[in-house]
C-alpha cells in the first residue's frame, strides 16, 4: 500500500505582491499529481526553510519578481544547509536576468525558469531531479 | 532499516523537528518504516489533548486553528497541527493551502504544522491522519489540533480520532431545517459560530441551540440560569451530561477565542470526570483493532488461497452456479 508522492513547497520570498505565477505553478504541479504546499506572499527565507523542514518536501519552488533573487536565494541555500536539508532541490521562477542564471546554479539552485518557460518543462524537470 | 528507524525515533524524542517530519512522511507513505516507528512510539501516546476542527469550506477553520494555537502558546503550551486538504480524484495531486493561513505561527519553535492530502480517503481525513497525530502526541506536544478538509454533511471521521470535535459554522449558511439533519452536527462537542460580526448571527445561534436542546434524549431546558433535565419524574439537575455549547468567534479579530478555549477545557473535564474519555479510547482502539484484523486476515487468506481457486469460484459466480455468500463460506472453510 506504500504510496510516495512528490511534495513541493511553493513560496514567494521578498516583498513583491505578484502571486499569479506562483498560483499557476501550484495548480500545474497539482495536475501533474504532486502535493503542493502553497505558502503565499511575503515569506522570509527562515519561514520558507522551516516550512520545507516541517512538510518534508522534495522541492522548493521560489517565485521572485522583485529582482532580489541574488540576495534571497543564497540565504535560503545557506539555511537549508544549516538544517541538514541539502537534499531538497530549489527551483526559481520569475524575472531572472540571463546573466544571473549561472551564478544561481553555482550556489546550488537546481533550475531557473524565466518568463515564457513552459509548465510541461517544469513538471518534467521536477520528475527528473526527484528520485521517488 | 531497523536501526535507521530507531535512530529517527530517538532523534525525534530529543527534539529533532526534521526527524519528526521524516517519520510523518513514512506514515503518510504507509512505508514499512511506519509500522516499526509506531510500535516504538505507541506507549508514549495518549498524553496530548486532541482537538478536531471541522466545518464547511470558508467558515474560517484555518484562522480559528491559528488563533487557538496562539492562545495555547501564550499559556506556554506546545501545539502540533495536522491540516488536511483534498487530493484530486483525477490526477492524485493536491494543493495544500491551510499553512498559507497559519502564517502568524511561523518561526515559533513550540508549533509544528504538517499539511496532509487525503490521498483518496473519504470522510474528511487521510487514512494515516490518526497515526500522524500519534507521532505528534508521542513527540510531546501538549495539544494536537487536526483541521479536516472543508466538510459537507457527512465528513464525520474526525469524531473518531479527536477527543474534542469543534464544528465551525458561519452565519447565513442554512436555515433551521439544516440544523435538524443528521450528520456533521451530531458529532460536534463544541460549536463555534465564526464570523460573528456578520449579519444573521443571532438567527444561526438560535437555530443551532434549538436543535441541540431537541437532540438530547431527555429534554434539557434553561431554568433560572441552570441547565435542568426534564424527565418523567419532573425536573432534575443532572451533572453528567454534556450540553454542546455554542460559542461566537471572530477569528480574524481574535475575538471569542478565550471562550472557545474554555469550552474545550470544559469538555475535557467532562470527558475525564464522566469516564467518557476512557470509554471513547476503548471504542476507538477496538475499531482500529477490528480494522487491522480484517485486513490482516484478508491478506492471510489471499496468501493461502491460490489464484486458480479464486478464479474458479469467481467463474461459478459468473455462471450463477454459486451465490456470493456461499462462495465466501467455501473460500473461508478451505
Amino acid at each position: 500500500m506504500s504510496q510516495r508522492k512528490i511534495r513541493v513547497l511553493i513560496a514567494k520570498p521578498g516583498l513583491d505582491g505578484h502571486d499569479r505565477g506562483a498560483k499557476v505553478i501550484a495548480r500545474t504541479l497539482r495536475d501533474a499529481g504532486m502535493e503542493v504546499i502553497y505558502t503565499g506572499l511575503r515569506q522570509t527565507p527562515e519561514m520558507i526553510v522551516e516550512a520545507a523542514l516541517q512538510e518534508d518536501v522534495d522541492v522548493i519552488g521560489l517565485s521572485i519578481l522583485s529582482g532580489a533573487h541574488m540576495a534571497l536565494a543564497p540565504r535560503i541555500i545557506e539555511l537549508l544547509h544549516e538544517h541538514d536539508l541539502d537534499d531538497v532541490k530549489v527551483i526559481i521562477g520569475g524575472i531572472i536576468p540571463d546573466s544571473d542564471i549561472e551564478p544561481l546554479k553555482e550556489i546550488g539552485i537546481s533550475g531557473v525558469f524565466g518568463p515564457g518557460s513552459s509548465t510541461e518543462k517544469i513538471v518534467e524537470f521536477i520528475n527528473e531531479v526527484v528520485t521517488v | 532499516m531497523t536501526s535507521s528507524v530507531q535512530s529517527l525515533v530517538e532523534q525525534m524524542l530529543t527534539g529533532s523537528r526534521r526527524a519528526l517530519a521524516r517519520l510523518i512522511s513514512h506514515i503518510e507513505n504507509e512505508a514499512p518504516e511506519a509500522t516499526e516507528a509506531l510500535a516504538l512510539l505507541y506507549a508514549r501516546t495518549g498524553q496530548a489533548v486532541t482537538i478536531g476542527v471541522t466545518g464547511a469550506p470558508g467558515t474560517g477553520k484555518s484562522c480559528l486553528v491559528t488563533e487557538l494555537a496562539r492562545f495555547y502558546r501564550q499559556q506556554e503550551k506546545t501545539v502540533g497541527i495536522v491540516a488536511v486538504d483534498p487530493t484530486s480524484p483525477f490526477t492524485g495531486g493536491a494543493v495544500l493551502g491551510d499553512r498559507f493561513r497559519m502564517r502568524d505561527l511561523a518561526g515559533d519553535s513550540g508549533v509544528f504544522i504538517r499539511s496532509m492530502a487525503t490521498r483518496g480517503q473519504l470522510g474528511g481525513l487521510a487514512r494515516t491522519t490518526f497515526d500522524a497525530m500519534r507521532v505528534l502526541d508521542a513527540a510531546g506536544f501538549d495539544y494536537v489540533i487536526v483541521e479536516t478538509v472543508g466538510a459537507g454533511q457527512n465528513e464525520v471521521e474526525i469524531a473518531k480520532v479527536a477527543d474534542t470535535t469543534i464544528l465551525v459554522e458561519a452565519p447565513g449558511m442554512g436555515d433551521d431545517i439544516q440544523a435538524i439533519k443528521a450528520g456533521i452536527l451530531e458529532i460536534a462537542d463544541v460549536i463555534a459560530v465564526n464570523k460573528a460580526d456578520r449579519p444573521g448571527v443571532q438567527n444561526t445561534v438560535r437555530a443551532l441551540k434549538a436543535m441541540l436542546e431537541l437532540g438530547h434524549r431527555k429534554r434539557a431546558v434553561s431554568h433560572h440560569g441552570q441547565m435542568m433535565m426534564q424527565d418523567d419524574g419532573g425536573g432534575t439537575i443532572v451533572d453528567d451530561f454534556w450540553m454542546v455549547p455554542v460559542v461566537q468567534t471572530i477569528a480574524t479579530q481574535s475575538e471569542g477565542i478565550a471562550d472557545l478555549a474554555q469550552a474545550i477545557t470544559d469538555h475535557q473535564s467532562y470527558l475525564h470526570e464522566s469516564g467518557t474519555q476512557v470509554e471513547r479510547d476503548r471504542v476507538r482502539l477496538k475499531n482500529e483493532l477490528m480494522q487491522r484484523l480484517q485486513s490482516a486476515l484478508l491478506s492471510d487468506l489471499l496468501q493461502k488461497t491460490s489464484a486458480e481457486t479464486l478464479n474458479g469460484v469467481l467463474e461459478q459466480l459468473v455462471v450463477r452456479e454459486l451465490d456470493p455468500a456461499s462462495a465466501v463460506q467455501k473460500l473461508v472453510s478451505v
